[in-house]
């Protein structure tokens, strides 16, 4: 499957099937830090995923100055 | 995984909550929340026109798209940070939000009001640029609102931003600066506007989650001037207590609120005065604002 990271915008190849919770743990990601997303849903920690699917892993923190507005 | 309420397949855990909701049972939850956090806090009425400052980030945009659904009247306030393509970017964003719900979007860009864009106030002050950045919108949302009418400036800061901004006022042990971190700060003088946080009791993935499952085009990229500030260290290691703990980030902000606050509050006397130099309310003779303006307008000149 194919995992789209941001911040900066990467992806990266990760092959066989996993459930999005120990995906990301091998990513070295919080899974309360991101929103694990397919096909335009959401998906749960424990979903599974591979194959030929696209997910994006798209961060959920700001910060900063602008932090809130 | 299941929605707590329907059974049906969920889009959002909430381990804090202990709890998993499908897409509208997460917006109503989500609804509900702004809404306790409202009422609690009488943080306006219908009666009222609420400005929202916006930046185009899913926060923001999301809080915006809350007070439409619950029938407030609202205005949004962007503020022109002059920070190269993300500025764009985010400001497109807020004109489209606008444009498509009929709505207006105040614009003020902090260049005019303060000599320079934020990459030029960076260069040329010592401040960290998050400090300049904050100060000045803190100041450029209180002179619009007055400048336009609003009795109330709501922003986006979430559990999350509470949490994180505690933290850092803690670990410095900043006792002016507590009493003053509340959901809502009354209008203590009459050239200072209400300014509520609706979203306090929501986390950033929660936020971010609603934003999504609304459909809102909100800016994903983080400014480039966050990476490296304290705030987001400060995220990251209340990120780590969560994973450890749900829930830490609740009991630690929603504790200090209910019962370390007060004793801060009632220990601070400050006197409020107008500026010498622009007329806006500050603790001394001349405003923050107005010296960091000062020191801009020397350097760059």
């Amino acid at each position: 499957m194919k995992v789209i990271l941001r911040n900066p915008r990467r992806e990266v190849d990760v092959d066989g099937k996993r459930r999005v919770k120990d995906l990301l743990s091998e990513l070295g990601i919080l899974p309360s830090t991101v929103l694990v997303i397919r096909d335009n849903e959401l998906l749960t920690s424990d979903a599974v995923v591979g194959g030929d699917d696209v997910l994006e892993v798209r961060p959920v923190m700001s910060g900063g100055g602008g932090a809130g507005a | 995984m299941k929605c707590r309420k329907c059974g049906g397949s969920a889009a959002l855990e909430l381990r804090r909550h202990n709890a998993a909701f499908c897409s509208p049972h997460f917006i109503e939850f989500f609804r509900k929340q702004v809404a306790e956090a409202v009422r609690r806090h009488r943080m306006f009425t219908l009666d009222e026109t609420i400005m929202v400052a916006v930046s185009g980030g899913k926060d923001s945009l999301a809080l915006w798209d809350v007070l439409i659904e619950e029938g407030y009247r609202t205005a949004g306030l962007y503020l022109d940070l002059g920070i190269f393509d993300y500025s764009k970017e985010s400001r497109a964003k807020c004109e489209a939000f606008a444009a498509a719900r009929g709505l207006t979007l105040h614009v003020e860009r902090v260049a005019d009001a303060v000599g320079a864009p934020i990459p030029v106030v960076q260069q040329v002050t010592r401040r960290p640029t998050c400090s300049a950045c904050g100060l000045s919108k803190r100041y450029l949302m209180n002179r619009a609102a007055l400048e336009h009418g609003y009795a109330v400036v709501a922003t986006g800061h979430n559990l999350d931003d509470e949490a994180a901004t505690l933290f850092g006022s803690v670990m410095h042990w900043q006792t002016d600066a507590l009493p003053r971190q509340s959901p809502a700060l009354a209008s203590t003088h009459p050239k200072l506007v209400r300014r509520v946080k609706p979203l306090y009791r929501l986390s950033e993935l929660e936020t971010a989650a609603y934003a999504f499952l609304r459909g809102i085009d909100y800016i994903v990229e983080e400014c480039p001037f966050a990476q490296g500030a304290t705030s987001i260290a400060h995220k990251q290691v209340l990120d780590r207590l969560e994973e450890a703990s749900p829930g830490a980030k609740h009991n630690f902000l929603f504790g200090f609120l209910d019962r370390a606050r007060p004793a801060f509050e009632r220990v601070e006397n400050v006197e409020l005065h107008e500026c010498t130099s622009c007329g806006q309310v500050t603790t001394g003779a001349v405003c923050a604002f107005c010296k960091l303006a000062d020191l801009v307008k020397r350097r760059t000149s």
